[in-house]
């Protein structure tokens, strides 16, 4: 017997005595009972996020500015342009790396860098050496300020956390609500066929591993701003 | 030769007396019990979460084959190597012959509890492959040959002069007192590592059934590029990860993080499907999932201790409990400290030699209370109590506690046992506080109350007459 | 306590045989022991209309471990009748009696301690400190970490009384910080552990159960 059938066969023979639901245990430290039907709809439980598009973006930028995320709004892709070219300016990058979409497109054209493209294979020291790495997202989430990717919506796995500068490119109709949200979404887009990696990313990278004191860019990018188109 | 129980009271012993430890983990949770409070605060109701919580986690648990199943088959479909483990020996050698088969020579870890569950680590080095913590604080503590002092903060009991000492020593970095600069001092090292290495092992903290999928969470980045860039990546799953549905994650990781690190939601929340696929630019060629038993289906098996394979990991039960605040991580000595810990550690690696880590509790309940999946941890500890003295109890206990029922059933017996404890309280300063005194245990830092003369039943008895 | 119900105007029986719930038993893993002597307290109280306790930790044996304790036992619904028939005293007379001025009168200042057993097992939180703010000329204050456990947890203070002791320590510092006269609460054991501490280090603390402050005239 294979040890897949043995643990399988274990695991079996051990569910053959009923554990009691949680929930049923009554006392006074019970304050919600057990629902009938397991749960699915969590968002009247997670924190609140309002329903119109400003209510969302006012939550994503407080949620930006307590990450220390760079959230901007931008009108057009003229105000994108500006923008990129003073961010690319002040922080005097030499390399970019991102990867072949629309905006991002759009993006490395306007910046008239040096750049390494991650749509086929390409030379990991390359992106190293990249000041920032430019991604477009599937979704960014209010309710956390987060940004959802995927390696077919990002270009590949190391180009959104290697370079130490992570730049995002959304549009408007991708703010969406809530966690919940974001995970319908997923499953809308992808859901015949996955791509291998998906993430969802809450900020420049950080630690708090040296006497709980906030350092951020431990491992993966010091940065994120994200322009929302 | 000291038993593990002895070695266990003589560490705690050193550590209580120890105040400079104390106020400074006090200091650290501190903080962290602020953050938390408000983190919970914005939730809309915390309490119900934590049901829902508990409720998928006893339908995931509880139906543990059927989710196996489904998840194996989803991500083998994509790819996936799965390999079932029933020992964690099996786990380390198939991982090690990996390792050789791919001519491995260096590997990025990102943090695993089952990883030093299984002392994976020195296994593969005995093999002769570098392995990298590459979790900050796991590197500090893997460069200071010592064992986590915390499931999630793992490097918690260090200063940054002790680090910086650290770092100075094994790295040859400048001095600093910036955590900043050493956090960069650890980068730069770390980030040559990442490049360079052949393999990257990863543990999970879901794994879900309806997509195929593992999801890991870290903060610091090492999890993605660790499972990025490396041509393998091998994960190391207990399991019980087991999660039925994506959506479930929407509820999971927001209260993994509040509840353990006093966090919105962690930095990166990574689901990783296979391996890469034909038309991406990068990622690990070869995928492995390796899924533990290591005694997990001994404590399935225990239907009154099941949930506690509920865990989630996210250490809020060690925060919270007050005998860990004192004795600090590294007491324990076992890989899983705290209340989880003292519960789980039994069923893994034996009642006889650590059911002292269940008698090492007040049963306050803290932990009870704040695990954001309603693991009923004081009940359990109780539980593993009555377990320990069934299977064996000390002579003079088991005489002690029969002696008890006696005095306790028999009022008579009673009334004469208190009058003698009075008259015997005016003699005991001549001996209270040595070794000859029978209550050494508590008038060793203690004062007694002096038994009063009249008791509750003396004074009823004057009542009614 | 009686002093109190009295007071409110309550007829108090008492079965004199009345010794202990068990539970230092129990929490020592000695069920069946635990169990002989809980036999006996349910006989003891089978025709009381409802059982009034001033501790937190016996109140939590009886309501919620005695369940547990006659599991699968022939004696199992008469453990549950018994255990809706237990009442910790602040909890009697807040939520069953609706009162929380018992005439009591004590001018001093007051911190408050959660013992765990009450609140966490019996749910005492509010009721405790609704009595206290009825006491004439008490004041109260709240001392950090009131809810954080004394270190008594029965034989674990003699088990492992190094671990127990620096809790108890823990408890204390907070305690002075707040300078009150008195620490209350609930339960009389994390009362003789914290004054037994007190006492040995000559920290200036008093202890006092919350029954001794409500029949304070």
């Amino acid at each position: 017997m294979s040890e897949r059938e043995q643990i399988l066969g274990r695991i079996r023979e051990a569910l053959r005595v009923a554990a009691p639901k949680p929930g049923l245990l009554s006392g006074p430290g019970q304050r919600v009972p057990a629902h009938e039907k397991r749960p699915t709809d969590f968002s009247p439980w997670l924190p609140a996020v309002g329903d119109s598009f400003e209510e969302r973006a006012a939550l994503f930028a407080k949620n930006s500015a307590e990450l220390k995320t760079d959230f901007q709004l931008v009108a057009n892709r003229d105000e994108l342009q500006t923008k990129l070219l003073a961010l690319a300016h002040a922080e005097g990058w030499k390399k970019i790396a991102t990867h072949a979409g629309e905006l991002t497109n759009y993006a490395f054209a306007a910046l008239g860098l040096p750049v390494v493209q991650t749509g086929g294979r390409y030379k990991m020291d390359e992106l190293e050496s990249s000041d920032a790495g430019i991604t477009e997202c599937d979704a960014l989430v209010a309710q956390t300020g987060s940004v959802v990717l995927s390696t077919r919506s990002a270009g590949g796995r190391a180009l959104s956390v290697l370079p130490p500068h992570h730049v995002v490119l959304a549009r408007r109709d991708q703010l969406l609500r809530d966690l919940p949200a974001a995970f319908t979404a997923l499953k809308q887009r992808y859901g015949s066929s996955y791509p291998s990696m998906m993430c969802l990313i809450t900020g420049p990278s950080r630690t708090g591993d040296i006497e709980r004191i906030l350092v951020l860019g431990a491992h993966g990018p010091k940065k994120l701003t994200i322009f929302c188109m | 030769m000291s038993t593990v129980a002895e070695t266990f009271k003589e560490t705690a012993r050193r550590m209580t007396r120890d105040l400079r430890h104390r106020s400074w983990i006090q200091n650290a949770l501190g903080k962290y019990y602020i953050g938390r409070d408000e983190k919970k605060a914005r939730f809309q109701n915390w309490q119900e979460a934590r049901q829902a919580a508990a409720e998928i986690k006893w339908d995931a648990v509880n139906h543990l084959d059927k989710y196996l199943e489904q998840f194996v088959s989803k991500i083998e479909a994509r790819g996936t190597k799965v390999f079932w483990a029933s020992t964690g020996q099996q786990a380390c050698d198939y991982i090690v012959n990996v390792a050789k088969k791919h001519r491995v020579r260096s590997i990025v870890k990102s943090k695993a509890m089952t990883g030093e569950e299984i002392h994976l680590a020195q296994a593969l080095e005995k093999s002769g492959v570098e392995v990298v913590e590459t979790d900050l604080g796991e590197y500090i503590v893997q460069l200071r040959e010592e064992a986590p002092y915390h499931i999630v903060f793992p490097a918690m009991h260090l200063t940054r002069h002790e680090i910086s000492d650290l770092f100075n020593k094994k790295l040859g970095s400048a001095p600093t007192d910036s955590p900043e600069e050493l956090t960069m001092i650890a980068r730069r090292t770390l980030r040559k590592k990442y490049c360079a290495a052949d393999m990257g092992i990863s543990g999970a903290n879901f794994a879900v059934a309806e997509t195929g999928m593992i999801s890991l969470t870290t903060n610091e980045g090492n999890g993605r590029l660790s499972t990025s860039l490396p041509r393998i990546h091998v994960a190391l799953i207990g399991i019980e990860k087991v999660l039925p549905t994506l959506d479930d994650l929407a509820l999971f990781l927001p209260m993994l993080a509040t509840a353990g690190a006093a966090q919105a939601v962690s930095c990166y929340n990574t689901f990783i499907a296979g391996p890469r696929q034909e038309r991406e630019p990068d990622g690990p060629d070869e995928f492995h999932v390796v899924l533990l038993d290591n005694g997990r289906t001994r404590l399935l098996a225990d239907a009154e201790q099941r949930d506690t394979l509920h865990c989630i990991r996210c250490g809020a039960c060690l925060n919270v409990c007050p005998i860990y605040k004192n004795i600090g991580g590294h007491t324990y000595g076992t890989t899983y400290m705290g209340p989880i810990g003292s519960v789980l550690t039994p069923h893994l690696r034996g009642l006889t030699e650590w059911k002292h880590l269940s008698f090492a509790s007040s049963l306050c309940g803290a932990c009870t209370e704040t695990c954001p999946v309603k693991i009923d941890l004081h009940h359990h500890l109780l539980q593993n109590r009555r377990n320990a003295i069934r299977c064996k109890s000390p002579w003079w206990e088991k005489l002690i506690f029969k002696g008890f029922v006696i005095l306790m059933n028999y009022p008579l017996l009673y009334r004469l046992g208190v009058k003698f404890g009075w008259l015997g309280q005016k003699f005991h300063w001549l001996i209270k506080g040595t070794k000859l005194d029978p209550v050494y245990a508590w008038t060793q830092s203690r004062e007694l109350p002096p038994l009063a003369r009249n008791s509750f039943k003396d004074y009823w008895r004057r009542k009614q007459s | 306590m009686v002093k109190v119900l009295e007071r409110l105007g309550h007829q108090v029986e008492y079965p004199e045989e009345f010794t202990c719930c068990g539970q230092p038993a129990f929490n020592s893993g000695y069920w069946d022991e635990a169990r002989a002597v809980a036999e006996k307290v349910l006989a003891m109280y089978r025709s009381a209309e409802i059982i009034v306790g001033v501790s937190g930790s016996c109140g939590a044996m009886m309501m919620t471990f005695y369940k547990e304790l006659f599991h699968g036992t022939p004696l199992e619904a008469e453990a549950k009748a018994h255990a809706a028939k237990v009442w910790e005293f602040s909890d009697f007379l807040v939520t069953k009696l609706g009162v929380t001025d018992v005439g009591a009168k004590f001018p001093a200042k007051v911190t408050f301690h959660d013992g765990c057993h009450g609140l966490r097992e019996v749910g005492l939180k509010k009721q405790p400190r609704a009595l206290l703010a009825k006491v004439q000329g008490l004041e109260l204050v709240e001392m950090d970490a009131a809810e954080s456990c004394c270190g008594f947890g029965g034989t674990f203070s003699v088990k492992f009384p190094m671990i127990s002791t620096a809790m108890g320590e823990v408890k204390c510092d907070s305690a002075l910080k707040t300078n009150a006269d008195y620490i209350v609460s609930c339960d009389s054991s994390c009362l003789m552990h914290i004054q037994g501490l007190a006492d040995r280090q000559k920290k200036p603390l008093r202890t006092m159960h919350l029954a001794e402050v409500l029949a304070k005239q």
